[in-house]
């Protein structure tokens, strides 16, 4: 296996192994599509922290004068069937977004390790009532479970993150859990119980570690889906309450009506939202592989 | 050894799996892969344990360790029993015997440095911590013939026999009066095993250590042990001083099991193939002595009654109804 080493290359770089900064130029320049990923990332959040400063309107001031007009150098990415500035909803919706997408990833990702380490690593009862509840939540689909959760808690942001997140705990806990299996049984967890070590421990310093490449590739896949069903359950009504922007609506809500006539309603909400998944995905790929000494040499 | 309490007293180890099967998991059939199993081991003395693939040495192994939960017997470490003893009781006990694996890759943690790997014991039990456990861990590599500016590398940039180091160094952290050896030279070069066998001698002979030496080759459990014992299906079937084992066989297993170590010279005068067919399946073992389908010398009462270690003489021991201490099969 043709590994690089590390630390001989940072040397031959010029770069202090010590000095933070140093130590992230190198990383930067050797991870170079990650860092084009947590630049889109970054792009995100600082339009997201700073929406009111670079908007030119009011995402929800309506226009009927302006009703569906075409990218121009007033509106930049054109008017909807409101007359609202689709480039002002495009960054206002990307705080609901991002805030769905990264608050029910983060969310249900955390619950899923829990239930996946817990029921791989204790096996017995434990894992049979967690993996029947899993196999429950997972005989409904996504959307479905989404739906009932938000009709139950009522549509608000933080309803929304909780109703996305839930549905999500079973994937990840099913990937944890058949990671969790095969560690349990590996001789450097035998060799950690034959140093008296408690099980607490040896799941969280043995066995979690080793389940993080899959974890972070899933998670980085789900922030796409997570942002997407957001969008369904506002189309149906019971996500974010109108009229506050968010891409997946507006993407759904055009999609049928106005893509032959007025397709910028529908390209450059799915711009945005290809953007931040595309982001996340080669941000979390090069995670993935910094995180893991046997990828770093 | 001598009149002395032994270090580690093994007396009727037992383990059995259960074969569940069906919709409602009803035990279908047991595994005996220890089937009462008695040896006793010195300080400062080499057990080897040999027997086929499925034998029950590994098992014996985990069973001495409490790594896996005995069914029955006794195991007596410094005259105290720790089969009974509940795991946090046990605690304090793990620090006199540790473990050394056959596969190196897969017993180190591939996302620990080697340096924390070798001092995770010492913080567990709270033996050192900081500068103290560096310079404890540093010393340890040293004693293994690594160096202690490879501390801070990762299991992956070391080859399998400096991995096995790492390994043993790791068990030597905690100060142990036993180390079980399961097949830990089985996974690497030839060349390596000698080196790390020598390793292993040389520790021994520094810290006057036991080690229980599980393997199947016969050539390394020679160099290595001072006693040997032959398993077949769960059951110690001779145990004898090596030099009196190895001139003088005194189970048909045993000589089948001599017989037929390759020897590295093409005139070498072979013995005859002594043993033919398959092990049976531990979970229906043979009734009597469990060799009897495969003993050329088996008699009628091979098949009903299962023959007990006897003393054949000059601490030979052997569980066979033809020898009973008086003779040789032959």
């Amino acid at each position: 296996m043709a590994t690089i080493n590390f630390e001989s290359e940072l040397r031959r770089a010029g770069a202090n192994a010590t000095g933070g900064w140093r130590r992230l130029a190198f990383l930067a320049q050797r991870y170079m599509l990650g860092t084009i990923g947590l630049i889109i990332m970054l792009l995100f959040v600082w339009m997201a922290a700073s929406a009111d400063l670079i908007c030119r309107y009011d995402p929800l001031s309506v226009d009927s004068a302006h009703r569906l007009a075409a990218p121009s150098a007033l509106h930049w990415f054109g008017t909807d069937s409101f007359g609202r500035d689709v480039w002002s909803r495009i960054i206002h919706g990307s705080r609901i977004s991002l805030a769905v997408g990264i608050g029910s990833t983060t969310l249900g990702a955390t619950l899923g390790v829990i239930v996946g380490l817990a029921s791989g690593y204790l096996s017995g009862w434990v894992d049979l009532v967690f993996q029947r509840i899993t196999d429950m939540l997972q005989s409904l689909p996504l959307l479905v479970l989404a739906l009932v959760m938000t009709a139950a808690l009522g549509p608000s942001l933080p309803n929304v993150i909780v109703a996305i997140a839930i549905p999500l705990i079973p994937t990840v806990a099913r990937v944890i859990r058949a990671n969790t299996l095969a560690l349990r049984e590996q001789p450097f967890v035998e060799a950690a119980k034959s140093i008296g070590m408690s099980e607490m421990r040896i799941a969280l310093r043995h066995v979690l570690p080793n389940t993080m490449a899959p974890l972070i590739v899933l998670a980085t896949a789900q922030l796409g889906s997570t942002i997407l069903t957001e969008a369904s359950l506002s189309f149906l009504g019971l996500g974010i309450p109108e009229p506050y922007p968010s891409w997946g609506r507006m993407l759904s809500e055009s999609a049928a009506e106005y893509v032959r006539t007025a397709p910028w309603l529908v390209i450059f909400p799915g711009i945005a939202i290809s953007l931040a998944v595309f982001g996340t995905n080669l941000f979390g790929d090069a995670l993935r592989d910094i995180l893991d000494p046997r990828q770093r040499g | 050894m001598t009149g002395q309490r032994p270090l580690l007293e093994v007396t009727d180890l037992v383990k059995h799996y259960a074969v569940r099967g069906g919709i409602l998991r009803r035990q279908i059939g047991t595994v005996h892969a220890v089937d009462g199993v008695s040896f006793s081991l010195g300080a400062g003395e080499t057990l080897g344990l040999v027997g086929e693939s499925g034998c029950g040495k590994s098992t014996v192994a985990r069973t001495v360790l409490r790594l896996v939960e005995p069914t029955s017997g006794a195991i007596r470490l410094n005259g105290q029993d720790i089969a009974p003893l509940s795991k946090a009781a046990l605690r304090p006990h793990r620090r006199s015997m540790q473990i050394v694996f056959q596969d190196p890759f897969a017993s180190l943690n591939p996302r620990m440095t080697a340096g924390d790997i070798v001092g995770e014991p010492l913080s567990v039990h709270g033996l050192a911590a900081g500068a103290k456990k560096q310079e404890r861990v540093a010393e340890l590599f040293q004693q293994v013939g690594l160096r202690p500016d490879q501390m801070k590398n990762f299991p992956h940039q070391f080859s399998g026999g400096q991995r096995q180091r790492i390994c043993i160094a790791r068990a030597l952290s905690l100060g142990p009066s036993l180390i079980v050896c399961d097949e830990p030279v089985s996974a690497l070069d030839v060349s390596i095993q000698a080196q790390v066998i020598n390793l292993l001698i040389d520790l021994q002979r520094k810290q006057n250590f036991s080690y229980l030496f599980i393997a199947h080759d016969l050539a390394v459990v020679a160099h290595i042990s001072h006693r040997v014992a032959v398993m077949y299906l769960g059951r110690i079937v001779e145990v004898s001083d090596k030099d009196e084992l190895f001139a003088n066989p005194r189970h048909p297993y045993t000589q089948a099991l001599l017989a037929s170590v390759p020897i590295a010279d093409p005139k070498a005068q072979r013995l005859t193939p002594l043993i033919d067919g398959d092990v049976p399946s531990p979970i229906n073992p043979p009734s009597g002595c469990a060799f009897h389908t495969r003993c050329r010398y088996a008699i009628d009462r091979c098949k009903t009654e299962r023959p007990a270690l006897k003393d054949a003489g000059a601490g030979h021991q052997v569980a066979c109804w033809l020898n009973d201490g008086t003779g040789r099969a032959e």
